[in-house]
């Protein structure tokens, strides 16, 4: 079931009425039934998988739940009869055993995830190997298809039970609870990727019905229903028009549909995370935020701080420091002081922990090279940005134009063009094309070609780049007055008149510029078929 | 103290870390100072500060650090 399909405003309208007529205390009982039905309508059979996610790292949170009890009431119990050593010593152990149970279950569910993403991109790999040594045969292709949201909920159900490992809050001890964490639908298709710390406490309370949290979640919903349906899938036309035909786009086109794409994804991927978020809070749960203006950002790692956050965060912590800062790394850094010197030492950590992160976000996007290139590209940039700080605070003391407007303009424009020109990689999906494409705008010139119209409108009508324009000024708009406060708090303190204005251009844009209805499958969300 | 403020300060001079206590919170340090710090804390104090530390609370400050660094030797 889509976001944006009858059926689901319909399942959505049905919920919401039932849900405030029911009492508070079933309210999330009936979120998970609806969650569950909602996870059926994307393949019944799927249901398995989750399940299969949700039981195993229930009784995982349960045991080690257990572990930990018994061994701090073994070290209570006997605090005066061991010694610091013997205490030191239990603890490992029961640690170990716990970390025994961590393991299976990560094996267990990042080894589904693992299996149904990559095994084709596996199989294939070898078979290129086998042609490449000249070896008889073929390996089948098994063709998994991919669970809904699978990627997702398996992050953020991992990210669960490492937490309980660390001893970060208790396991949660009801499995329906549990399993309405992992499958809450709003969630399933693009994320955000929530922590079950910051989700449980709206999310079991069955919120009382509060207007304020009908009217934001419906103005953010439809908000988000503008950027895609209208912005998004529009630019999709062109986009899609640009990449698949790279003997005609060359050059200066490479360029259009590099920026293109960049706000393609942006309207794509933020409006289905509006959607999400506008759900969640019109039965008064609060999803976290998934970006924060990230085309404002000055640099790369700023940029990543601001797109993202939730997958960014989860691969910070549960990822970048515990290998960076985990005792064979540690090792290896004071090693590395002593035959590279302290800088160098110091930063090896840091660097292998950044190149194993980003080798993953890149893999997390997609089962193909150009997403694992895509990745380890991001990463050399953030390293090489990291080894410049010295030089720019050189260059900002030497001249002082930090607090320039034309120069944080610049810092913008600059991360905002390398992002783009990284993420072609995601366009082209193919890594010899992408760098061939990139090859063509140094040696193709054909700018004049730009304004010759026909080819250089990309399959869209000239009335296609107004509404496009319109609406990307809009979504500039929004983000530029959001800086201090949300823009819902601005439009509340307007006059109903202007605000139901503002409510009823929205819907008669979406209803007159946007793509949506049954059957139109181009309009699944970028970031679901990651 | 002196010596964590001395390690804090070789990782940005510029930054007041005796009355500073959002060192996270304002993004003054980041995730590569917050392993390069483990690692110079783990040289210096010889104690081993555990991912599941790695939490705001504890590197807003100074004093939240050193806190934390008193609270793991005593654990030790």
């Amino acid at each position: 079931m889509l976001f944006t399909s009858y059926s689901f405003f319909l399942f959505l309208a049905v919920l919401a009425i039932l849900y405030y007529l029911i009492p508070a205390k079933f309210r999330w009982m009936l979120l998970l039934i609806a969650s569950l039905s909602f996870y059926a309508f994307s393949g019944p059979g799927y249901l398995l998988f989750i399940l299969a996610t949700a039981l195993t790292t229930f009784y995982t949170g349960l045991k080690l739940d257990a572990l930990q009890r018994t061994s701090s009431e073994y070290i209570k119990q006997k605090k005066e009869e061991l010694s610091i050593e013997e205490r030191k010593a239990y603890k490992e152990r029961m640690k170990k055993r716990q970390r025994l149970w961590l393991v299976l279950c990560m094996v267990i569910n990042f080894g589904i995830l693992a299996v149904l993403k990559y095994s084709d991109f596996t199989i294939i790999n070898i078979n290129t190997l086998l042609d490449v040594f000249k070896v008889d045969g073929k390996l089948p292709l098994l063709g998994f298809v991919l669970p809904l949201g699978i990627s997702f909920y398996t992050f953020q159900t991992m990210g669960y039970i490492i937490d309980v490992y660390r001893g970060k809050y208790p396991c949660e001890r009801n499995f329906p609870r549990l399993l309405l964490f992992i499958s809450f639908f709003p969630q399933l298709v693009q994320g955000p990727i929530s922590r079950y710390d910051d989700l449980k406490e709206t999310l079991y309370s069955g919120s009382g019905f509060v207007t304020r949290n009908i009217s934001y979640g419906l103005q953010r919903m439809l908000w988000g229903y503008f950027k895609k349906l209208v912005i998004a899938d529009r630019l999709f036309v062109a986009v899609s028009t640009i990449i698949r035909n790279p003997g005609e786009y060359q050059g200066v086109f490479v360029l259009c549909g590099m920026f293109l794409y960049a706000i393609e994804l942006y309207a794509d991927f933020t409006g289905g995370i509006d959607i999400a978020l506008g759900v969640a809070q019109i039965f008064g749960i609060k999803l976290k935020e998934n970006f924060q203006r990230p085309y404002f950002s000055k640099s790369i790692t700023e940029y990543w701080r601001r797109w993202h956050i939730t997958l960014g965060t989860w691969f910070r912590d549960y990822m970048f420091y515990p290998i960076s800062v985990s005792k064979p790394m540690q090792n290896l850094s004071r090693k590395g002081r002593k035959t590279l010197g302290d800088t160098m030492g110091k930063r090896l950590p840091v660097y292998i922990a950044t190149l194993v992160v980003w080798f993953t976000t890149g893999i997390w996007h997609g089962a193909a090279w150009n997403f694992i290139v895509w990745g380890l590209l991001n990463a050399v940039v953030i390293l090489i940005s990291q080894e410049c700080i010295p030089l720019y605070n050189k260059f900002h003391s030497r001249f002082k134009v930090r607090d320039a407007f034309w120069y944080r303009l610049f810092q913008v424009v600059r991360t905002f063009w390398l992002m783009s020109f990284l993420r072609t990689f995601d366009c082209y999906m193919n890594v010899g094309l992408t760098f061939r494409m990139y090859g063509t705008i140094l040696t193709k010139w054909n700018l004049p070609e730009l304004f010759q119209g026909g080819k250089a409108l990309f399959g869209l009508s000239p009335a296609d780049y107004i509404v496009f324009a319109a609406g990307a000024a809009l979504m500039l708009f929004v983000s530029l007055r959001s800086r201090a406060e949300s823009f819902r708090d601005i439009l509340a303190r307007r006059p109903l008149i202007v605000r139901y204005a503002v409510y009823f251009a929205l819907i008669i844009a979406i209803l007159l510029f946007g793509a949506y209805g049954p059957g139109y499958d181009s309009s699944q969300f970028i970031y679901s078929r990651f | 103290m002196e010596q964590l403020l001395e390690i804090l300060h070789g990782l940005h001079p510029e930054v007041d870390f005796e009355t500073n206590d959002r060192l996270i919170d304002d993004r003054i340090i980041d995730s590569f100072d917050i392993v390069s710090l483990v690692s110079d804390i783990s040289e210096t104090f010889d104690v081993t500060i555990p991912v599941e530390e790695i939490i705001p609370e504890n590197f807003n400050s100074a004093k939240a650090l050193y806190s934390l660094i008193e609270r793991l030797i005593e654990e030790e």
